[in-house]
């Protein structure tokens, strides 16, 4: 159903933010994405993860699971810990909201992930982890406008 | 960590060269803060030229370094932002309050 899929494990130690989105957008890269959509996995990917390291398992030792599936040319990113979990979702989604802002955090985190990803689902259980899941779709112009084009052939036809 | 300090007219010029994340921003920060408070600097200038990545961490780190600067009177500036680095700059808001400039070394 999936046309690949692959899954990744590692300690939530913060040297591990970059191998994290590296290791992601390698995978993605699959899908011919632009410069800039790479970007914006790699953000979306080093938001979360960073998340799971600071609020997750708040600097203590955790493993932070990635699964990430193509499913024709949309990417999907599942992000999750078996920490803390999120006490309250709506509160966390909102931009500049954060529980850290002794350690400087800016609480754009979710905000960034909304932005550069198409779909943002938190799935989170407060006492238990939280899983993120990502969506999005890569090449989207060129593909609306193959599907404009069927269109108008169907209409010729 | 390559990170590199210019110390001209009681300008604190910093060039970084190196992805901005959570575990980067953390060394930065600890790195320029010890800068400013020896240099005492007019204004502090973030040189992202050779800034191929930057998360909201980042973010984080500059708004504590501006409250930094104003704090001893002084200013900052960002310069030198590549498109990826500025998206997430005009997204936060920050240029509102720090000013981005082109080139102004």
């Amino acid at each position: 159903m999936y046309d690949n899929e692959m899954k990744l494990e590692f300690l939530s130690k913060s040297s591990n933010e970059a191998f994290a989105r590296i290791t992601i957008a390698a995978f993605a890269s699959q899908l011919d994405p632009t410069i800039e959509e790479l970007a914006d996995i790699k953000t979306a990917v080093s938001e979360a993860v960073t998340n799971c390291i600071i609020h997750g398992y708040e600097d203590a030792e955790g493993i932070i699971k990635i699964k990430a599936r193509l499913i024709k040319n949309t990417i999907e990113i599942e992000i999750s810990d078996t920490g803390k979990g999120i006490e309250n979702v709506e509160l966390a989604r909102k931009p500049l909201y954060t529980t850290k802002a002794n350690l400087e955090r800016s609480g754009m985190g979710f905000t960034i992930m909304e932005s550069f990803m198409d779909d943002v689902e938190i799935d989170s259980v407060f006492g238990l982890g939280t899983k993120i899941i990502m969506k999005k779709k890569i090449k989207k112009h060129l593909v609306e406008l193959k599907e404009e084009e069927f269109a108008g052939l169907g209409g010729v036809g | 960590m390559n990170i590199n300090f210019i110390k001209q007219d009681k300008q604190l010029i910093v060039e970084i060269t190196e992805e901005i994340d959570h575990h980067v921003a953390e060394k930065i920060r600890r790195k320029v803060d010890d800068e400013i408070t020896r240099y005492m600097p007019r204004k502090t200038i973030f040189d992202f030229s050779r800034v191929t990545f930057m998360d909201s961490a980042g973010i984080g780190m500059l708004i504590g370094r501006y409250k930094m600067m104003r704090l001893i009177g002084g200013s900052l500036e960002i310069v030198n932002a590549g498109s990826t680095v500025s998206r997430i700059l005009e997204m936060s808001g920050i240029n509102k309050i720090i000013p981005i400039e082109k080139m102004a070394m």
